[in-house]
């Protein structure tokens, strides 16, 4: 029987407001329990909430930068349930009128393929705190520094067919929001975490199957070993004459497998109803204007240019578009080389190892794009050699001096000098007589032999190119 | 002395007739004789009365002044009070002290006054007889056996029996115009937004206003002029100009355009008190004023659109205590639920439950639109009621209560005491200012006049209270309090 799958993603991002949604508590991340939360955090009696405008300034902003509508009037709404990280026992959420409506991503897929998927809404709520469970002797811990923080939560239309779809939705609404800068997106300290709508249906049907929630993933990967067991799960189920009930699940990643949450944990009816201490919160196109007038390069513009001013490939300027301080990155170090293409191979493939063998963000990385870009200037005015450089980079990541006095110390300038040339190809002819009869013979390719001994016998200073002309001339 | 307004005893204080500190040690003896028998205090703050009263006679003495300092004021128990147990007349906050002052405490403690204490109050302000508090019922100064009125009872047992000088109130539905008209005081709802609720605890958000209980029309424009005002930690309080509500209280009423609800003098109202009013109006025609019949058409949707609002509200605002951070938690829990459960079913009394209930009920899936989104319809149609009458008249005045209080414990069916509120209920839902003021007695207890303008006209409104107490004394008659055991 053939199946296809019907995914629809739940996203919700920590917005990098420096005060909470509602109250003037800091929201700095890996503060002590319970210091980042203030008479209004912990929910006292006759405390009101105060509406932050920043984090209306960034779900604009995202709104805007994916092209979405945008409610003019949105209104909050409260969720009611009780527990005890939710003090308020509701959560300030917008339900009917988001601030950010109907918008859309492109995804690029491995073979390809390009595929837009439609985003229904995002709207802003608030955070809840945290229960510590461990080291309270049968009772539990609150921890309400993150209470109240503002998320974005950004909807997905049902129209991702599988995990590796899934997975670039995922990573392009991370792209896009770090070059929007609303947040830092980071899933394994949760300012980025997923909820995955899953069902699956017979190919040709037109209604949906019977979804299950996966609540809380905290990484790409385990988004997308959720969704294959996920689907197999309901496969199987449905195989074997099962039906699949709607339930919230949670991915349990050491047995690679979803199991259902437990139903308390799921409560069903939030009654919700508009917050009275709250005004709707009325825009206008002014505001909107202005925001988009202060909108960064996005990626996808970023990545044509990058095609059509420093004639990448589609694939490199991919990349390195897909990361903002990367591109910028890319971007200094081209414009200082004047070469874009050794500047595209450099910051895709020896510094991207870098930063990823290191866990590094780019602000983190010893090697900052003038440093590379001197590096590469060394290659082009033919002061070391391209594997030369490679040595002089490994250098660089422990030691700060300038790349010349790195080229210098270690004594890695390249030979140009004629007459040290000269006598390297002599002394390569004189100890490799069948291969220079080989070449005398027709055997060309033989030259990339001696090349190499001329190379290895200089240690790599020669420059390769006279050695190749100067070795093919005394051959003659 | 203590039977005075606070405008008089503001000039006594300033001519130096008499100290703060004497004023406040004979309120605090009265409240010492009185208190037992009346129950309208649940806290005495004796000892930083006294202190507040030496600081503002001391202040006098260094060249301020100010209307209200120095004058001794009671705070209905809604207000958090920093350092200070505030319960909201319930054990769910039996012993819960506030870390904090509600804006409208702040702004009077600027003004200078002496907390004398904080007053009982219907539980969570829900209730319209002062029975429902943890703390016991409130006796009526004019009859120790009957109530004071609700929610906060306490407030106007106290101004009337000049346990203070003033009294902050809240009113959802008539908290303050209600027990103001039994007690034979003036009661002041000014318009939704027009006073921060920081520090009030909620129980029915987009309902809920403070206001002052005092002696006169005066006196409540002097305490408006200190509470009044935007506040930035109010995102429901309102950015309009505040007036100086003393300045336009003698304004000629000459041509004032007054409406009269058909449906307020219609079945259930004791035909006494209908006579009060009626007599009360001609006051006016003597000051000027026409009067003509108007119609509220949706008044009678009101009652019923307000218990859905307003427990929709108070079934969410009630959620927080759940005995996790403050308040009362029950003994030894054996799990979180039970937790839950018991501390809830044991701090909220009868009442608060039973709106927790409806409220619950109203917001259920499948009848918000039948109940909720219903009564939010009608709350509309009864703002544009009264937007429609206020294109003919400048005021609406009928009865606050149909009639005067009642015996505690004689209603005791919660339908029959929600109709208590069925003059001012309308008020709370469509935001519009209102104010009882005495005028007249039947069998020696007072009856109320409710009086409403359209929005933010408090100035006119008081003004127009004032006239009819500059020409009555209604307002000036007090109970002789005879208690139980005397």
């Amino acid at each position: 029987m053939e199946w296809e799958t019907v995914i629809g993603l739940e996203v919700h991002v920590s917005l990098s407001t420096q005060s909470k949604l509602f109250s003037g508590s800091s929201t700095k991340f890996g503060a002590e329990p319970n210091t980042q939360a203030n008479i209004f955090d912990a929910a006292l009696p006759g405390t009101l909430p105060v509406f932050n405008k920043d984090a209306l300034r960034m779900a604009v902003r995202f709104g805007v930068g994916i092209g979405a509508e945008i409610g003019k009037r949105s209104v909050f709404d409260r969720k009611n349930y009780f527990y005890p990280d939710l003090p308020k026992g509701y959560q300030v959420t917008q339900l009917d009128y988001p601030t950010v409506g109907k918008g859309s991503l492109t995804v690029v897929l491995s073979d390809g393929r390009e595929k837009e998927i439609g985003v229904t809404r995002a709207h802003i709520e608030e955070n809840a705190g945290k229960s510590l469970h461990e080291d309270y002797h049968g009772m539990s811990g609150i921890d309400l520094n993150r209470a109240g923080e503002p998320l974005l939560e950004i909807v997905s239309e049902p129209e991702i067919s599988n995990a590796e779809e899934a997975v670039a939705y995922l990573k392009k609404l991370h792209t896009i929001i770090r070059y929007l800068d609303i947040s830092d997106a980071i899933m394994a300290q949760g300012s980025m975490r997923c909820d995955v709508n899953v069902s699956i249906r017979r190919v040709g049907d037109t209604e949906l199957g019977t979804r299950t929630e996966i609540k809380n993933i905290n990484s790409f990967r385990f988004v997308e070993k959720a969704i294959h067991s996920e689907v197999q799960r309901q496969q199987e189920l449905i195989e074997d004459g099962g039906r699949v009930i709607q339930e919230t699940r949670r991915y349990n990643a050491d047995r690679d497998e979803t199991t259902p949450m437990r139903s308390k944990e799921v409560a069903n009816d939030y009654r919700y109803f508009p917050e009275p201490d709250l005004l709707p919160i009325v825009i206008d196109d002014a505001y909107i204007e202005a925001i988009r007038a202060d909108l960064p390069e996005l990626p996808d513009a970023k990545k044509q240019r990058f095609v059509e001013e420093f004639k990448l490939s589609d694939y490199d300027a991919g990349v390195l578009a897909s990361s903002r301080e990367l591109a910028e990155y890319f971007e200094l170090v081209a414009k200082q080389t004047g070469d874009a293409k050794l500047a595209a191979n450099w910051v895709s493939g020896d510094l991207q190892a870098l930063l990823n063998k290191n866990s590094w963000e780019v602000a983190d990385c010893p090697i900052q794009a003038e440093r590379l870009a001197s590096l590469i200037s060394r290659i082009k005015d033919d002061t070391i050699s391209g594997k030369i450089a490679k040595t002089v980079f490994e250098t660089m990541i422990e030691d700060a001096s300038s790349v010349d006095d790195i080229i210098e110390a270690k004594g890695l300038k390249q030979v140009t000098d004629s007459g040290e040339i000269e006598k390297l190809v002599d002394d390569v002819i004189a100890n490799n007589p069948d291969q220079v009869q080989q070449f005398k013979e027709g055997k060309e390719q033989v030259i990339g032999f001696l090349v190499g001994q001329a190379m290895q016998l200089s240690k790599g200073k020669a420059n390769p190119g006279q050695v190749n002309a100067l070795l093919k001339d005394k051959m003659k | 002395m203590i039977e005075k307004t606070v405008a008089e005893l503001s000039a006594a204080l300033a001519a130096g007739d008499i100290s703060s500190v004497e004023l406040t040690q004979t309120y605090l003896n009265r409240i010492g004789q009185l208190n037992s028998e009346l129950n309208a205090f649940i806290t005495v703050c004796e000892d930083s009365a006294m202190q507040q009263a030496n600081a503002a006679d001391t202040a006098r003495a260094g060249g301020d002044s100010g209307a209200l300092l120095g004058i001794p004021i009671a705070h209905k128990d809604i207000f958090c009070t920093e350092g200070v147990l505030t319960t909201c007349g319930s054990r769910m906050l039996h012993n819960f002290v506030s870390p904090y002052n509600a804006t409208v405490v702040e702004r009077l403690n600027s003004a200078g006054v002496v907390t004398l204490g904080k007053t009982n109050m219907d539980e969570f302000a829900m209730g319209s007889s002062n029975e429902t508090s943890f703390f016991g019922d409130v006796r009526n100064p004019w009859d120790t056996k009957r109530v004071p009125g609700g929610s906060s009872g306490g407030s106007a047992a106290a101004v009337a029996a000049d346990l203070c000088a003033m009294a902050t109130g809240t009113d959802t539905g008539g908290s303050i115009r209600q027990p103001a008209a039994f007690c034979g005081i003036t009661g002041f709802k000014p318009s939704y937004g027009r006073v921060s609720r920081w520090g009030m605890v909620a129980f029915a958000s987009s309902l809920d206003q403070a206001g002052p209980l005092t002696k006169s029309a005066e006196d409540a424009a002097l305490m408006l002029n200190a509470i009044a005002g935007l506040d930035e930690k109010d995102s429901t309080s309102i950015d309009t100009p505040t007036d100086d509500y003393t300045a336009g209280l003698n304004n000629s009423l000459e041509g004032l355009k007054i409406g009269i609800p058909r449906q307020h003098f219609a079945e259930g109202l004791n035909s006494e008190v209908e006579q009060s009013i009626r007599d009360a109006l001609k006051e006016y025609e003597k000051l000027g004023a026409t009067i003509k019949e108007i119609d509220l058409p949706n008044n009678h949707l009101s009652v019923s659109a307000y218990y859905v609002v307003a427990p929709a509200e108070a079934s969410a605002n009630l959620s927080r205590f759940d005995g996790v951070r403050y308040g009362y938690r029950c003994e030894d829990p054996v799990d979180l639920e039970d937790m839950y459960k018991r501390s809830r079913s044991e701090g909220f009394g009868d009442e608060v439950k039973r709106r927790i209930l409806v409220g619950t009920y109203a917001l259920s899936a499948g009848f918000y639109d039948a109940y909720y989104r219903k009564a939010q319809k009608i709350r509309r149609l009864i703002k544009n009621d009264f937007d429609e009458a206020f294109k003919e008249v400048d005021v609406i005045i009928g009865p606050t209560s149909p009639h005067t209080a009642f015996e505690l414990g004689s209603k005791s069916d919660p339908v029959a005491m929600y109709l208590e509120d069925i003059y001012t209920i309308a008020v709370n839902l469509a935001g519009l200012p209102g104010i009882s003021v005495p005028a007249g007695l039947v069998d020696g207890l007072p009856i109320g006049m409710h009086m409403v303008t359209n929005d933010f006209e408090e100035s006119k409104l008081l003004n127009i209270a004032h006239k009819f107490q500059q020409s009555t004394d209604w307002h000036t008659r007090k109970p002789a309090i005879k208690t139980e055991e005397a």
